[in-house]
């Protein structure tokens, strides 16, 4: 008998940077995924807004809303990252501003008319895709400050095998002693704070006998093109430097000690 | 604007009341009231002579964890007193980190490389962060020393020194005492002190004073002008409150938030279990709280979308 496996391609925060979204859907589509999610936040620091639009709908990608989404799509005055430190709202507030002048109202609307969250069955595994978790849009969930039982109680309150979300920009799995799961896509608008200039998405595939894997996948983008056309577009330099060191410069103060000191910044 | 609000409902108004939105932080009255400094400004006078609230044992806070898990909560502070008194602060942040990321309150002035150094082969065997907050209250002995007590600021400084050397982090909280004019200079200040010491990223979080007798000199003729009403807390984002998220564990039982262990009617129960109803905000720091935020947690757990209010600082 052959064995189908089921897979998607999950990521989240695409920040403006239509290029990498390009790179990762190609790739995506390439290892044969059946479906593209985004887990929301097309806006950030990002060059030029709506060039994200065309592309996510020329690889048919299913979006749900995030914080940014909602936020641009209703004009309010703040991204809702959920910073709580003046420096990191700084350029918070730098990248939104930026976002919400250049996204025309068409995108907002499209933006308005997505879900908070998905729900999917993968060959019998029940999913939840969300932007931070379950039950908030900017909640952070980092590896070192995500307790197991907390990820198992999400999972168990939306009665699903598997809980998939973003919002904080690195990538990380976990398997939780019930045989649920939990992942964080990564986001691919910039790089993971790792020094390289790379994004990741997540692949999640789904074997006929219910077996679960989660992988991260990094993709190689034209940073430099991307870097080029954020400094024709004014944007801020210690955005740019993140876009091609690959290290945070900015909203750092948000990262627990252990994300915190992994980073050169 | 919150002032306002608070001055037209004068003394008639009636206290708003705040529920548990989740427990997201359990907090530890790890050393009880028992410190080896006697800060001027300390909102619950600890000191070597207060033992009004005794050190937490191992089992207590294990089990008070334990039953924690079931309501999902993310994270465990400790405090005191200074928490290093504690001697088994040790074994307790091993059984703690098994179950989630940790912050620890110190004043660092016990805090040497050994102490550091153990702590660091800690944070090594867990997955969850290890946060060690030294509270500094002056870029220099003198600034420091007279909130702090004599000596006190060289004392910090070793044990800051012994955290960075071992690997850590530590994030650095001040009171505000100077003038909000004089705020950059001093950030700048406390930068290149911890720069000097080896620090080169250094996290600095500036808590907003408690003083709230300077508030009734002030601004208010009335006690019940620091109420926060109900009124008040219409179209308010309540998750910036400690007591929407929070609880904390004491010897003594289980309390509404670490400021006001000292009040009789924030004491909600014997266990983590009973402490899980709402709070009327009687007390002039609920008034603080309510302006500033959360300001005892490393970050807002519960991000609002007017999170520019914070105070916290780099």
């Amino acid at each position: 008998m052959n064995t189908t496996t089921q897979r998607i391609a999950c990521f989240g925060g695409v920040y403006n940077n239509y290029l990498a979204l390009e790179a990762v859907c190609e790739d995506a589509r390439g290892r044969g995924v059946e479906d593209l999610y985004c887990l929301g936040d097309m806006g950030a620091f990002g060059p030029n807004p709506d060039k994200v639009f065309p592309l996510l709908r020329r690889f048919g990608v299913k979006c749900l809303k995030g914080n940014y989404d909602d936020s641009v799509s209703r004009d309010l005055p703040d991204c809702q990252c959920g910073y709580t430190d003046p420096q990191d709202n700084h350029f918070a507030r730098l990248s939104y501003d930026y976002t919400l002048k250049n996204t025309s109202e068409d995108n907002k609307r499209f933006l308005a008319s997505l879900p908070d969250s998905i729900s999917l069955e993968i060959a019998g595994v029940k999913t939840l895709l969300c932007h931070g978790s379950p039950r908030r849009t900017n909640e952070f969930l980092w590896e070192s400050s995500s307790p197991t039982h907390l990820l198992e109680m999400f999972c168990e309150q939306a009665k699903v095998d598997v809980v998939l979300a973003t919002h904080t920009g690195i990538h990380w799995k976990r398997e939780l002693p019930s045989g649920r799961l939990f992942a964080n896509v990564g986001v691919i608008g910039r790089p993971a704070n790792d020094g390289q200039t790379n994004v990741w998405y997540t692949i999640l595939s789904v074997d006929d006998n219910g077996g679960v894997q989660v992988e991260s996948v990094p993709v190689i983008y034209d940073y430099q093109r991307l870097a080029d056309e954020m400094k024709s577009e004014r944007i801020s330099g210690e955005f740019i430097e993140s876009i091609t060191s690959g290290w945070w410069t900015t909203c750092l103060e948000i990262l627990p000690y252990k994300e915190r000191v992994r980073g050169k910044f | 604007m919150n002032n306002e609000n608070s001055m037209k409902n004068g003394g008639m108004a009636m206290p708003g009341s705040v529920e548990l939105n989740s427990l997201d932080t359990l907090w530890f009255q790890l050393a009880g009231t028992i410190c080896n400094l006697s800060c001027s400004h300390c909102f619950i006078s600890c000191s070597p002579e207060n033992d009004s609230f005794k050190f937490l044992n191992r089992e207590t806070v294990s089990a008070q964890v334990n039953e924690s898990k079931k309501h999902g909560v993310k994270e465990f502070y400790f405090t005191g007193g200074e928490t290093f008194l504690n001697k088994e602060i040790y074994d307790i942040l091993e059984d703690t980190l098994r179950v989630g990321p940790v912050s620890v309150l110190t004043n660092g002035t016990v805090i040497r490389h050994r102490v550091a150094e153990k702590l660091k082969r800690i944070s090594d065997n867990t997955i969850y962060s290890l946060e060690l907050r030294v509270s500094l209250d002056g870029f220099n002995a003198e600034s420091n020393d007279n909130i702090r007590g004599a000596g006190s600021f060289d004392s910090a400084i070793k044990g800051i020194t012994a955290l960075v050397e071992a690997g850590f982090m530590p994030i650095i909280t001040a009171v505000q005492t100077w003038p909000e004019s004089e705020s950059h200079k001093t950030l700048e200040a406390f930068k290149t002190l911890l720069n000097g010491i080896g620090y080169k990223r250094p996290r600095i979080k500036i808590l907003p004073a408690l003083n709230l007798g300077e508030y009734r000199k002030s601004e208010f003729s009335s006690p019940d002008e620091y109420l926060v009403t109900e009124d008040m807390l219409k179209d308010y984002d309540s998750g910036r409150l400690l007591c929407s998220n929070s609880r904390i564990v004491t010897d003594k039982g289980v309390y509404v938030c670490p400021i006001l262990i000292d009040a009789p009617d924030a004491r909600l129960g014997d266990s983590v279990d009973d402490s899980l109803g709402s709070y009327k905000l009687g007390h002039k720091a609920c008034y603080t709280c309510y302006q500033f935020g959360a300001i005892c947690s490393n970050f807002s757990t519960s991000a609002s979308e007017t999170s520019e209010t914070s105070r916290s600082a780099f």
